[in-house]
């Protein structure tokens, strides 16, 4: 057994683990410190599998990021020594009920699922490839995509602002 | 790809995990939890595309740069949707989804 399937497995059962606290987890800042060995378990398949620039802005973006933005509302909005109510039982069921025929059906479906080897041999993705393919216009460009989401992330940093901004006038009044 | 894991271990593992997203997305009733459920579901798409990118297409980059894109959408949705919850809560105060049953008043 190679090093690299030890990895694999002890990084799946880490991920597996966490993702389960992170949605049971009664006290909601552990929720979120749970959901980022989540996101670094998933940087850490990333590895293995050799991308390590989808890797790098894994860590950075989601793991950096977005945990930090979720931790920050949460010392906003809520108390930390507040815990939730345990959910109702009816609500374990449906939740749990669909969670387990979804899954069941899907694992059916993979499994019986032959697919098809690559006949050609991955290497390892340089730098350079990823980056002429993101500018390129031609063939097997992203260079659409890449100008749209640059649109996209100004119009939501612009929305954000809106909306989170205060309303003094209505505020000091009431 | 990796010598001695076959591909069906990484889509169970993604697979779980979207699961594990649904149904926390179903049971909890704080927006912050359900939106941190959302994040769950969203990583485990990413990891189906990349290994699918690795293992079946290992000459071609699409998979990639689709983890690369839905990573970027995924941070401008977290940023609107916690501006709301920020509005939301100093609206109401809280942000239990089962008390907040008026958009305006």
């Amino acid at each position: 057994m190679s090093l690299n399937v030890v990895m694999f497995y002890l990084l799946s059962a880490t991920i597996l683990l966490f993702a389960l606290l992170t949605v049971t987890s009664r006290r909601i800042l552990r929720a979120a410190v749970y959901l980022l060995f989540v996101l670094i378990g998933t940087a850490g398949l990333y590895f293995l599998l050799d991308y390590q620039f989808l890797a790098a802005v894994q860590l950075a973006i989601y793991a950096g990021g977005i945990v930090i933005l979720i931790i920050f509302s949460i010392l906003l909005t809520s108390h930390i020594s507040h815990r939730f109510k345990r959910p109702t039982l009816p609500q374990v069921l449906m939740g749990g009920s669909v969670a387990l025929a979804g899954s069941a059906l899907v694992l059916y479906v993979l499994m019986n699922h032959s697919f098809l080897p690559a006949e050609v041999k991955g290497e390892v993705t340089s730098m350079t490839e990823i980056g002429t393919q993101l500018m390129s216009t031609g063939k097997n460009g992203f260079v659409l995509p890449f100008e749209l989401i640059s649109i996209l992330l100004l119009a939501a940093m612009v929305v954000a602002i809106i909306i989170a901004k205060k309303e003094n006038q209505n505020i000091g009044k009431s | 790809m990796i010598q001695g894991i076959p591909i069906y271990h990484f889509l169970v593992v993604s697979t779980l995990m979207f699961f594990i997203g649904i149904c926390g997305f179903i049971i909890r009733h704080n927006l912050i939890t359900m939106l941190m459920s959302v994040e769950l579901i969203l990583n485990s798409v990413n990891i189906n595309f990349v290994v699918f990118n690795r293992y079946l297409f290992p000459d071609q980059l699409q998979g990639h740069f689709f983890t690369l894109f839905i990573v970027g959408i995924a941070a401008a949705e977290v940023s609107v949707a916690i501006a709301l919850i920020i509005n939301i809560y100093r609206r109401f105060n809280h942000i239990e989804v089962e008390k907040v049953s008026q958009l305006r008043f």
